[in-house]
């Protein structure tokens, strides 16, 4: 691999822009693909790009099979992003856990005494209301949001907007009867047919109560909403 | 969140800017019940330390073994380990599965 190469490689990462790296395996000619074009020692045909082009919106690395396996192709696409509603507890063990397993972790609060550096050191704080932070953010087909305030005046800002979203994974913290009046306030925006995409009660049902252990049940239920909708 | 550990790039980075030799192993290939999906990068130093899997832990000093190769002489290879191996009881994939492995030096 050409030093360039790498730094093209790392500077796509730092960006959360996804790249490719083609390697022809008889002779170890490398060009990378953006997704537009195509630069370096091997060219790929147009079957080869579209071919590519799928591998990598998929953040899948594999052979080509339009190149009868002689050119491998391995996608460095960004990290899938994880936005937490409320700079509370279970975030607090949350958010390392979900930065581990590769997720890029943003987490949202605009009560200043919770969302604070020494909370939460290292992780991507945004002190706006829910509304107008997920604007900012932008939410896509991979992005979950899991909201954990227990307060509908910024959980409730959060569900509308992802609802109406692409998201992957909608989660939110609080029991079933929580539930049940959260989608009658959602009825009043008009959202309750799409409610069903709220994983309520939040997270697989590993039986813990502690903090850490919600953390690890929510994490799982958004790996596993995640890779239900990818082709493995 | 500050630059993880694992993180296998930033790593052939660093060793990079220290001035060490450095080999990329990749997994290309997989069949059956192989633990590492195809992309799985394995960095390895001139000195031996490697970051990052291609195997679950099955093959790891055998990859590094080639790669310090690799290093020494700048020729990339390609690498196949499984149960049909003839040193499959010594360094082959408990699991069964195969996998095949690009080694590449990073210039």
């Amino acid at each position: 691999m050409k030093r360039d190469h790498l730094e093209q490689i790392l500077a796509a990462q730092a960006q959360k822009r996804p790249i490719a790296l083609a390697t022809r395996l008889a002779d170890g000619g490398q060009s990378l693909y953006d997704g537009a074009t195509c630069t370096g020692a091997v060219a790929l045909s147009a079957e080869q790009l579209a071919e590519a082009h799928g591998l990598l919106v998929a953040g899948r690395s594999a052979s080509l099979a339009a190149s009868r396996g002689a050119i491998f192709l391995r996608s460095y696409a960004p990290p899938a992003k994880l936005v937490v509603i409320g700079a509370v507890h279970i975030a607090q063990f949350l958010a390392p856990m979900a930065a581990l397993a590769g997720f890029e972790v943003i987490v949202i609060d605009p009560r200043r005494a919770f969302a604070t550096e020494a909370r939460f050191p290292g992780v991507t704080l945004v002190t706006e209301w829910p509304g107008p932070a997920l604007a900012r953010i932008g939410l896509n087909d991979h992005t979950a949001v899991v909201t954990l305030t227990h307060d509908p005046k910024l959980d409730d800002p959060a569900l509308c907007a992802a609802l109406q979203s692409p998201v992957f994974y909608i989660g939110a913290l609080g029991s079933a009867r929580t539930h049940a009046k959260r989608i009658e306030r959602l009825r009043e925006h008009g959202l309750a047919e799409l409610a069903p995409r709220i994983h309520a009660p939040v997270g697989l049902d590993l039986g813990g109560r502690a903090a850490a252990e919600i953390a690890v049940s929510v994490l799982a239920q958004v790996i596993q909403e995640r890779y239900r909708r990818a082709p493995r | 969140m500050a630059e993880a550990v694992t993180d296998v790039l930033a790593q052939v980075r660093r060793w990079r800017e220290a001035g060490k030799g450095v080999a990329l192993a990749t997994v290309v290939g997989t069949w059956g019940s192989s633990p590492c999906q195809a992309g799985s990068h394995l960095a390895v130093s001139e000195d031996s330390g490697f970051m990052g899997s291609v195997s679950g832990g099955c093959i790891e000093g055998a990859v590094v073994t080639e790669a310090l190769q690799v290093i020494a002489d700048g020729r990339p290879r390609q690498l196949e380990f499984g149960v049909t191996d003839e040193m499959a009881w010594s360094i082959g994939l408990a699991c069964g599965g195969k996998v095949q492995i690009y080694v590449e030096r990073v210039e």
